[in-house]
């Protein structure tokens, strides 16, 4: 693309193409990982996609949408009781869990007529709210074993190893499309609308951007990707608890990936949640200290490096992995007037690319 | 009779909700901060006041001062170390920080104290109760506990309108550069208004821990009961946060006469309901009213 004063805006470069089919080819290994791992190193990893499917949902609704949520344990908990009240019903084990997807969807988008007229922390709280009244109607239903939680039997009939490898490939699916999709979206006219909003929302409506209706496509989004996460958890564990699936920790959990990673990039919850895996891996998960560290670290890094780590490392060495933003360049040296703008093609430009839309 | 008796305890109950609604409301009437550590916050000056109590073998009225101002200065603290820095990084960051620090409290508490609930020894006060008839009776430590709420709710009125102190916290809220310029110190101001924040919020966890018991993950419910009364009431209005807590309580006190299990969930559904019918409608205003 190249505008009147010379300048291109470029978006995929040949360095990108690469290192998304690069990307792309990694993912597809990541498939083989159940035929290559025994199946408890598999039900780890299961667990690690789920972390990265919910730090790029809550990324996406706060980083790019502007809405901080401390209640999608709402929807990590529909996805899980959907899949067992699907079960119940006579579904098949992994189709539950698909429809579990659409149910979260269809509560999610009923529910944003509900909180999504609020603001800031009033819609923080409410979404809290939204939580415990969803986690009260769980706990009374004593079909679903109540207060006391209830296992998921469906899946035994795959036994244990079979069954370990389809509840991995199941997550990776869900995190590598609700990436995709997130990637595309984000690319698109709505990405750039998104962050208008986020950035100032009376600017952006009068601009044109139709506010409600954005907030409402990324609330809906995201939830329905955490509905996914909370099937994809049941899956995993093969039992379920109203008080722990739709516990605040979860977004404890979320809020920790996003802020060390980078609020806002597209890769820094990615690599928030491998850092998360990690902690877990080694600290055991659930211990009293591991989730002092968890809030200690969220407000440090949301007061002295709010653009998380990865935020920071592109910031400072002008790197990126996927080809999220746009470059805008300089004319090339031949036709360049201003000395300020010109820019040789080969070779690291001199000024750092400014960046439109990250 | 049962429901008059439980419509007056859902009264009483209300007035325990606006002692913890004063504070976020004055916290976010004044600076757009929703505290999301307020309930823990509670909790915290609960353990204070037992321990300083315990400690002393003193009444926990006795220790009750004494952790009020304690609180107050760390809220004071708090505003001027975290939360300060945090305005300055745009209106999502406060919301990330105090969620960060109500997780360090939560788990700091239960490092110190198990997850073993305790309860404030009020003395004769727990078991006394006014004999109206021989079916309606109202027990006098919420009798105490709404008189309270009552008073400090005006105090903080009188204080906001007639102090120099208080006009200047108004004038903070509504444009903190302007009062700069006038000779305001605004972040001593933003201070202020935190350490009357969590001081009122002390004084509603320890009649909390008198009235039933807490434990160190009881401060998440209390920040969303106090949460729903201010919006209920009208976000931005003192005396709204005390009708916000009435309604509050008596729809939690009705639910739990229809089934003991629904009383929370009732007060949620108010909750959702006042939500849609107000169409996001949530403020009073801004400012702290007049």
């Amino acid at each position: 693309m190249t505008t009147a004063a010379g300048l291109r805006v470029e978006r995929w470069t040949r360095n990108s193409v690469i290192r998304s089919s690069l990307i792309g080819l990694a993912v597809l290994g990541l498939f083989a990982a159940p035929t290559v791992f025994e199946p408890a190193i598999t039900q780890k990893l299961t667990g690690l996609w789920i972390l990265v499917l919910m730090a790029a949902m809550w990324n996406a609704l706060a980083g790019y949408g502007g809405l901080v949520s401390v209640g999608q344990q709402a929807f990590i908990g529909i996805g899980a009781y959907s899949t067992i009240y699907l079960t119940h019903a006579g579904v098949e084990g992994y189709t539950a869990m698909a429809l579990a997807v659409g149910i979260t969807a269809i509560l999610a988008f009923l529910t944003s007529f509900v909180v999504l007229r609020l603001r800031g922390g009033e819609f923080a709280i409410a979404m809290w709210v939204v939580a415990e009244v969803f986690r009260q109607f769980v706990s009374f239903d004593s079909s679903v074993g109540g207060g006391t939680g209830i296992s998921l039997t469906a899946l035994g009939v795959y036994g244990p190893d079979y069954g370990r490898a389809f509840t991995y490939w199941w997550a990776l699916t869900a995190a590598t499309a609700a990436l995709l999709i997130l990637f595309f979206l984000l690319r698109s006219r709505f990405g750039a609308a998104l962050q208008a909003i986020r950035d100032d929302e009376s600017a952006a409506a009068s601009l044109g951007v139709r506010v409600r209706s954005s907030k409402r496509i990324v609330f809906v989004l995201t939830s329905t990707g955490c509905g996914a996460a909370g099937a994809a958890i049941l899956a995993n564990t093969l039992f379920v608890q109203p008080n722990s699936i739709f516990s605040v920790q979860w977004t404890a959990m979320m809020i920790f990936m996003v802020l060390v990673g980078g609020l806002g990039t597209f890769e820094g919850p990615i690599l928030g949640a491998l850092i998360l895996f990690l902690l877990q891996n080694q600290f055991g998960n659930g211990g009293v200290w591991y989730f002092i560290g968890l809030g200690a670290s969220a407000v440090l890094f949301a007061l002295f490096m709010p653009r998380g780590i990865w935020g920071t490392i592109t910031e400072r060495f002008d790197l990126r992995l996927t080809p999220i933003g746009y470059w805008v360049r300089g004319p090339a040296p031949p036709t360049a007037r201003d000395p300020g703008l010109a820019q040789s093609d080969e070779g690291p430009p001199t000024d750092p690319p400014s960046e439109v839309a990250q | 009779m049962i429901w008059v008796n439980a419509v007056m305890a859902g009264i009483l109950l209300g007035g325990l909700y606006a002692l913890f609604a004063c504070g976020l409301s004055l916290m976010y009437g004044v600076m757009g901060i929703i505290n999301l550590a307020h309930g823990d916050l509670a909790v915290l000056g609960a353990y204070l006041v037992f321990v300083i109590s315990s400690s002393l073998g003193v009444s926990p009225f006795l220790a009750l001062p004494v952790a009020v101002v304690l609180m107050g200065g760390l809220g004071y603290l708090m505003q001027r170390a975290l939360l300060e820095r945090s305005l300055r990084a745009g209106p999502l960051v406060p919301l990330l920080t105090t969620f960060g620090l109500a997780i360090v409290i939560q788990n700091g508490l239960l490092q110190l104290f198990t997850s073993d609930s305790r309860s404030l020894d009020a003395g004769a006060l727990t078991v006394a109760s006014l004999h109206v008839n021989d079916q309606l009776t109202i027990p006098l430590l919420g009798v105490v506990i709404f008189l309270v709420a009552l008073g400090l709710l005006g105090g903080l009125q009188l204080f906001l309108n007639r102090t120099a102190i208080g006009r200047a916290m108004r004038a903070t809220a509504q444009d903190p550069d302007t009062a700069e310029l006038i000779g305001i110190n605004a972040k001593h101001m933003y201070g202020l208004a935190t350490a009357i924040a969590v001081g009122t919020v002390t004084i509603a966890g320890t009649f909390f821990g008198m009235r039933s018991s807490f434990a160190p993950l009881s401060g998440p419910s209390q920040l969303i009961f106090a949460f729903e009364a201010v919006v209920i009431g009208g976000i931005g209005s003192l005396w709204g946060t005390l009708v916000g807590g009435i309604v509050l309580g008596v729809a939690q006190t009705i639910g739990a006469q229809i089934n003991p299990q629904s009383s929370i969930l009732c007060g949620n559904l108010v909750f959702l309901a006042v939500l849609i019918i107000r169409n996001g409608r949530v403020f009073v205003s801004r400012a702290v009213s007049s």
